[in-house]
């Protein structure tokens, strides 16, 4: 085992180290972090505070300011993701792939968070948990089930370039459906219901339209924090792994499970 | 374009002599047809809701076929053997779409007259060409879709399981425009042509698709 020997070993090991801090996803991570506690906390104090009670709906309506944003910025996410992944089949740099694949992850959480709040508000304003007429939560409904095909996609293909490959497909084709199938469901209603909100938020009120946008970038700040948060620690995983096999060899890495997740 | 007529030519033949899929997708229709039968408690369906049965029906007979789309070329060497041969990748593509298309238009020349006869109240007669050209949409859909779908499902472990769960939630627009286009078809007293806004938004869908498929399929096929 002459690879191994201590000096080598050691001496791999500060090389290593030297040249892998150059480009760490963590940089900057702290104080985005608080931009975004900021941002949210004064957004939940407009809400709360300054934004007037709605004629029609009342208090209800101010889950408005958490739902609409949640969707938006998780449709953003799903095309972000989309977009990561030509960066991958482009130039096949895997780090695209990890890029894409905690995208659409992170936004699939955000996009069921923002299903649960549009359910409830369509229960507190119209009396039904579901309602078909509503063109963007049915449409986020369908965007949602073939999101959530993404990992179990991921998770039956053994080999780790096809599924990097596969998944970017998958992404690029998912994120151009996306708004194909907002335009479809839209044309299927009947009739469409007087728009709250156009995405430029037209016909708000001044204080509503305020307070919504500082909750826009509230959210957004907070998926941009999370994304960051989280290919960190991937990174840094990846990066301790690497690490631990240039100092221990082989015999000290516990073998990865199977996972979903670029690795 | 001619390694392409080749192996559409292949993949015919080979459905002609073993006849595996689309008597298969035919049967499925049909004893979908007498479900609805029973699952609804009526005697004759029209209108929106003959539409619905019918789309799904087809839809789902097409699962059948996008799932055996790759199958013969996994388990042969049939994707080794087109990689090593010197032609576009994309041929591949432009073949399998193709024979899942005729596989689809064959399904329909039978599976239509047969829900006239089984489920349909008012007669197909008047608005029969509107409907061959929603139904040819529609194909065209389920066939570059269903292509790229079934590329992807057949590399994983659970394939039979992977392609329709991304394929469905993929294919609903398509679903919608068709189901909504050939809803007036179905009425009572047809019009006899489908509305051009679900013609349109079937093409559009088509199109996206189809470049879609045509610039990504080549990755699909890297070994």
């Amino acid at each position: 085992m002459i690879w191994c020997s201590p000096c080598l070993r050691t001496g791999y090991l500060t090389s290593f180290l030297r040249t892998s801090s150059a480009n760490t996803y963590g940089r900057g991570l702290f104080g985005l972090s608080i931009a975004t506690v900021a941002t949210i906390t004064l957004a939940l104090v407009l809400v709360f505070f300054y934004a007037p009670l709605d004629a029609n709906q009342g208090f209800i309506q101010k889950i408005f300011y958490i739902h609409v944003p949640l969707a938006i910025v998780s449709l953003c996410g799903f095309i972000a993701g989309g977009v990561f992944a030509i960066g991958h089949l482009r130039t096949g740099d895997r780090r695209w792939d990890m890029r894409s694949y905690v995208a659409i992850h992170m936004s699939l959480i955000f996009a069921v968070g923002g299903l649960i709040t549009g359910s409830i508000w369509a229960k507190a304003s119209w009396g039904h948990w579901w309602v078909w007429n509503e063109p963007t939560l049915v449409s986020y409904l369908i965007v949602i089930l073939l999101f959530a095909t993404y990992q179990p996609m991921r998770f039956s293909i053994e080999d780790p370039e096809r599924q990097a490959t596969y998944a970017s497909v998958f992404a690029i084709v998912a994120g151009a459906f996306v708004p194909l199938n907002f335009i479809a469901v839209r044309l299927a209603q009947q009739y469409v219901h007087p728009r709250v909100l156009t995405l430029t938020g037209g016909n708000l009120p001044g204080a509503m339209r305020l307070t919504f946008l500082v909750s826009l970038v509230g959210i957004a700040l907070l998926f941009v924090t999370l994304w960051k948060f989280e290919m960190t620690a991937k990174d840094a995983r990846m990066r301790l792994r690497r690490a631990r096999r240039a100092v221990l060899g082989e015999d000290g890495l516990r073998p990865l499970g199977r996972s979903a997740a670029p690795s | 374009m001619k390694a392409a007529a080749a192996v559409l030519r292949k993949d015919l033949l080979l459905e002609l002599r073993t006849l595996e899929t689309v008597p298969a997708m035919v049967l499925f229709s049909l004893a979908t047809f007498v479900i609805f039968h029973f699952a609804l408690n009526r005697e004759t369906i029209e209108g929106q809701l003959a539409a619905g049965v019918l789309t799904a029906t087809l839809l789902f007979a097409g699962m059948l076929g996008i799932n055996r789309l790759f199958v013969a070329e996994r388990e042969q060497g049939g994707f080794d053997a087109f990689l090593l041969a010197p032609v576009d990748r994309t041929a591949l593509l432009i073949a399998k779409a193709s024979a899942l298309f005729a596989f689809l238009a064959v399904l329909e020349v039978i599976a239509v007259p047969a829900f006239a006869v089984l489920l349909l109240g008012p007669p197909l007669g008047p608005s029969l060409l509107g409907l061959i050209a929603v139904l040819g949409l529609a194909d065209l859909a389920l066939a570059v879709i269903g292509t790229l779908v079934s590329a992807i499902a057949v590399h994983t472990r659970a394939r039979d399981l992977i392609g329709p769960v991304i394929g469905l939630p993929l294919l609903i627009p398509a679903l919608i425009a068709t189901a909504r286009a050939i809803g007036p078809l179905l009425r009572t007293h047809a019009s006899g042509s489908p509305p051009g806004k679900w013609l349109a938004v079937l093409a559009l869908y088509d199109l996206v698709f189809a470049l879609l498929a045509y610039g990504l399929f080549d990755f699909l096929l890297e070994d």
